[in-house]
């Protein structure tokens, strides 16, 4: 699977769950490419952020991943 | 005069013990006066806005913050935890009021330049309030504002030569004891080894990938000053194969009194004369030191490196030459599981730089775990979940018998095949020629 097709599979899978969630934890957008090496999905993930496709959203103890601008933003904190 | 009536934190002044409450007036005073002129960039009532808070959620028994968010600084994934006031209006000083952590310098060595830099940038940009150090071991400054962020990390890292430390389901930012810079017990290098790793695995610490945290610690000794025995999911520990190194004539001048004990520690009070048999030979673990006239023996084979000779005869007894760490794996405190202990993986391997075999061991052990981890299960559990055996196999360790810490109750070892002399099959009746019953 080249690059461009895992990011599209990350993004349509990260889609198709938004009813229910915003925010995903990583194993959770490795099994929307499980032909790729956990690794290689680590760098992926961590170019989609750098590309403003993603953002982290971090509790403290656990980070999640999600589409940039969906669910909580810093903006509605602290309201 | 203060902002806010805290007659509650108040109270917490009143004893014996230093009072973080004391510590935060003193800091919301300082910003009050500014006396050195700093322009301060979030509000200047913050730390009085955090009595405020504090104060009303101790009259109300619950908290008013709520941490996590997407605030960080850009391309890491850690080092930033959110945390805002859910009475903003009320406490605006402290209406975000996030958590920055930053690296610590191995072995927490400081100059005074150095402690000078972060304060002034932490009393510029942020509450001026610190906690050296957190639990996991690094610098963490409590409280500031998003747009700080990315400004305070452009001065970290380009000004200060260091960088934000680990959070979130990240590697944290690894730990070390002074190691050999001061401490004649040192069998390792830990803070060439924590500097090491840090570097090696910083793109763990900042883009998190992991199932949840993962943490380093690197003893030098057996004595564990940093405890990473308990406090890590993988603990490094520097310990020897060969013997120890024993000076007869100085263990003969603690016999005499010549040299006293503990290096001269808990001399506060007359312990009588220093007797070897009781103090030291008796208190062995197992039993494996005696006296041959005014000769001290030990059968170093049966010695588990537990420090307590050494320590109480420094100078007499030293360290072997023949020095490494043990690998242990899977601490943890309560979370999902109860609290754990490390499991010794690997007993002793050579730890000298660059490391690489150690290196080669962590990076099959992530790429198993990331594979195999559930979501919020630390590796310790991950193990005991699918068993010490399976770890091994994936690190490509051979299955050696101190790693075994009670025979028959740690059911774990499943012997393959291949690796049973004669294998399953055998003849019913051989068993029975020698077993008549």
């Amino acid at each position: 699977m080249d690059q461009e097709a895992a990011k599209q599979a990350i993004i349509d899978g990260i889609k198709s769950k938004s009813k229910s969630k915003s925010k995903f934890y990583f194993k959770d957008l490795t099994a929307f490419v499980p032909e790729m090496k956990t690794l290689q999905v680590k760098k992926l993930l961590g170019q989609m952020v750098n590309e403003e496709i993603l953002e982290y959203w971090s509790s403290g103890s656990t980070t999640f991943y999600g589409l940039k601008g969906a669910g909580k933003q810093q903006a509605g904190e602290g309201e | 005069m203060a902002k806010h009536k805290t007659p509650l934190l108040d109270e917490l002044e009143k004893g014996p013990w230093p009072s973080f409450v004391s510590d935060i007036k003193r800091e919301a005073e300082s910003r009050a006066k500014n006396e050195k002129g700093v322009e301060y960039q979030i509000p200047v009532d913050v730390c009085d806005d955090l009595l405020g808070v504090l104060e009303l959620s101790y009259t109300d028994g619950e908290t008013h913050w709520k941490h996590g968010g997407i605030v960080g600084v850009f391309g890491y994934g850690g080092g930033v935890i959110g945390r805002y006031c859910d009475q903003p209006e009320m406490f605006p000083g402290v209406a975000h009021f996030h958590t920055v952590r930053v690296n610590q310098p191995s072995g927490l060595y400081y100059s005074t330049e150095f402690l000078n830099k972060l304060c002034d940038l932490w009393e510029f940009r942020g509450s001026g309030m610190t906690n050296m150090h957190g639990s996991t071991g690094d610098i963490v400054w409590l409280g500031t504002t998003t747009p700080q962020l990315e400004e305070i990390f452009y001065e970290l890292t380009h000004n200060l030569d260091t960088d934000l430390g680990g959070s979130g389901s990240n590697l944290r930012t690894p730990a070390c004891c002074l190691g050999m810079s001061r401490c004649e017990y040192s069998c390792i290098d830990a803070q060439d080894l924590c500097n090491d790793l840090t570097h090696e695995f910083q793109d763990f610490l900042h883009r998190p990938a992991f199932p949840y945290k993962f943490k380093f610690k690197m003893d030098g000794c057996p004595n564990g000053c940093v405890a990473s025995i308990a406090r890590s999911d993988l603990s490094f520990i520097g310990l020897w194969k060969d013997n120890i190194r024993i000076n007869q004539e100085a263990v003969r001048a603690y016999i005499g009194g010549e040299i006293p004990p503990n290096g001269g520690a808990h001399a506060g009070r007359d312990w009588g004369k220093f007797n070897i048999q009781k103090e030291i030979i008796d208190l062995c673990p197992t039993k494996c030191m005696w006296m041959e006239g005014d000769t001290l023996k030990i059968n170093d084979k049966e010695c588990n490196h537990c420090m307590h000779c050494i320590n109480a005869m420094p100078r007499a007894l030293r360290i072997g030459e023949d020095t490494g760490c043990a690998l242990l794996l899977g601490a943890k405190a309560p979370i999902l599981d109860g609290a754990q202990m490390g499991t010794l993986v690997v007993p002793f391997i050579k730890c000298e730089s660059p490391y690489t075999e150690i290196k080669d061991l962590i990076e099959k052990l992530f790429e198993f775990w990331m594979e195999e981890g559930k979501n919020r299960e630390r590796v310790g559990e991950t193990m005991k979940r699918i068993g010490l055996y399976k770890i091994l196999q994936v690190l490509e360790v051979e299955v050696d018998a101190r790693v075994v810490q009670e025979p028959r109750t740690n059911p774990y070892i499943f012997w393959k095949e291949e690796e049973v002399t004669g294998g399953w099959d055998r003849k019913i009746e051989d068993y029975r020629s020698r077993h008549k019953m």
